[in-house]
């Protein structure tokens, strides 16, 4: 099965995990049963038009699925999913 | 009777070719390697640009090294053309090499002339002891050393990514490092920010940023800025850097420096920390994405925990703030694969590394303009800066 990372803000979201067993066969598939599992997902990766946030960035292993398919694109098993907002945390964090 | 030097040497003239000072400048430019023959001291001392330093005493064994190509145009010289004229029957008659001058007069006459010298500065004897480790790699080398020397770094803040990076760059002999930070040193940095001290507890960041790479290294120039990097002085603490080294702990700075950045083509070696995790990569603008490429918009207050103080293990930007020296370094000598368009992840619990492609974005509002469009007023500007901003605080 193929497998979602998730970064350290998003994490307390999603009960501390990781990383998440990805069910779905396409990545808008698979992120939508993310915020189905953990609501408070759901307005962190999508806006409410159904869309990708645009400060979220998916990799599908190491492409950005904005220059494959989107949300169409499609994940096999041995496929991992990125999820990855901007951190700025520095020198003063 | 065996015939005396002179007449061996006139001999020697006979069989090969020569070449006027004149003709070497033109062939030069035309794709003929020069190579100056002399001791090392001598072309220490002035030799002519671009030419390749051979001598005499090591030519059997260096010139493959120099001139892999036999049927290349090879011109050599010494001081006044009778060593260079050794020096091509060697390669002609001996090594195989088929268009081999000699030029006449040497390096006298070429300075007779008036034509270009480079005379390369050296390193004094305490840097090539204090810098030996770097001079004894190839990558690196005395002219390796010397662009390190004459290289200008901007660090934005010294706090615990700056402070390692501020650091190893001294140390390495970068020349010039400028560091911004308006804050004072304070007992819960010293956990990770080890330029600092505990002596130093109230101090101006800058100050005592300064009073450890002085001791470290007296040959870096340490250029102090005691504010809050902001729209207002951007353009005037940037210009003459060579490279940015970015530690910003808020987004609209970043994009800010991401902006006069490519307005200005300084790359910028950009870290980000949080917790156990670390992200980092290089924006060299033009060559590859910009900051706004990667993210171009910041996520909402709720996500940007940085807007707050977080944990953060102490090694992390240690870790991170050295591998952001290590790209500088690369940078600065044009050697190996810079971070460009790769985002680099470090996750220390896991110890793990992994890296995904940033792409430049056609669209992009700011990289997919020429630098002159970019107007000052433009600088940093979101739509919803200002309340992202109010919303972070």
């Amino acid at each position: 099965m193929a497998t979602v990372r998730i970064p350290p803000v998003l994490r307390p979201s999603v009960g501390g995990e990781k990383e998440l067993p990805a069910t779905g066969a396409s990545v808008g598939e698979i992120l939508r049963s993310v915020a189905e599992s953990h609501p408070e997902t759901q307005s962190q990766l999508f806006s409410p038009d159904g869309e990708l946030n645009r400060y979220v960035n998916v990799y599908l292993n190491d492409e950005d699925v904005r220059v494959l398919e989107g949300l169409e694109t499609a994940v096999s098993e041995s496929d991992t999913l990125v999820i990855l907002p901007a951190m700025a945390g520095g020198s003063r964090s | 009777m065996s015939p005396s030097g002179a007449e061996v040497l006139r001999q020697i003239k006979s069989r090969i070719d020569e070449v006027d000072p004149a003709a070497v400048r033109e062939q030069a430019s035309n794709g003929a390697v020069v190579i100056d023959v002399r001791e090392p001291e001598e072309w220490a001392a002035g030799h002519i640009p671009g030419a390749k330093h051979v001598p005499k005493s090591y030519l059997e064994s260096r010139i493959e090294g120099a001139v892999p190509d036999r049927d290349a145009h090879v011109i050599l010289y010494c001081a006044s053309g009778n060593r260079s004229a050794w020096a091509a029957r060697t390669l002609t008659e001996d090594l195989g090499y088929e268009n081999v001058e000699s030029m006449t007069g040497g390096f006298t006459l070429w300075k007779d002339r008036g034509y270009e010298v480079d005379v390369p500065r050296t390193l004094s004897a305490e840097q090539r002891e204090r810098y030996s480790r770097h001079l004894l790699l190839d990558e690196v080398g005395p002219e390796g050393q010397q662009k390190l020397l004459d290289a200008k770094v901007l660090l934005l803040g010294a706090g615990g990514l700056g402070s390692p990076a501020a650091l190893y760059l001294a140390a390495a002999g970068v020349g010039t490092l400028g560091i911004v930070d308006d804050d004072a040193v304070d007992l819960s940095n010293l956990q990770r920010q080890v330029i600092h001290s505990s002596e130093r507890i109230g101090v101006s960041k800058v100050d005592s940023a300064e009073q450890t790479i002085n001791a470290l290294n007296p040959d870096v120039k340490v250029k102090k800025y005691a504010v809050r990097l902001g729209p207002e002085n951007i353009m005037e603490i940037l210009p003459g850097y060579d490279i940015v080294v970015d530690g910003l702990d808020n987004f609209p700075t970043r994009y800010l420096l991401n902006d006069a950045s490519v307005r200005l083509g300084i790359p910028v070696v950009s870290a980000a920390i949080l917790g156990f995790e670390g992200q980092l990569s290089v924006f060299k603008p033009y060559d590859g994405p910009c900051y706004r490429c990667l993210f171009p918009v910041p996520p909402p207050a709720e996500l940007a925990p940085s807007c707050g103080a977080n944990g953060v293990l102490g090694v992390l930007p240690g870790t991170m703030g050295l591998l952001q020296a290590t790209e500088v370094i690369k940078l600065i000598l044009g050697e190996g694969d810079p971070l460009i368009g790769r985002l680099l992840m470090y996750d220390a619990l896991a110890a793990t590394v992994s890296e995904v492609k940033v792409r430049r974005d056609p669209q992009c509002p700011i990289c997919s303009r020429r630098p002159e469009e970019i107007a000052d007023e433009e600088l940093g500007v979101f739509p919803d800066y200002e309340a992202f901003c109010a919303g972070a605080h």
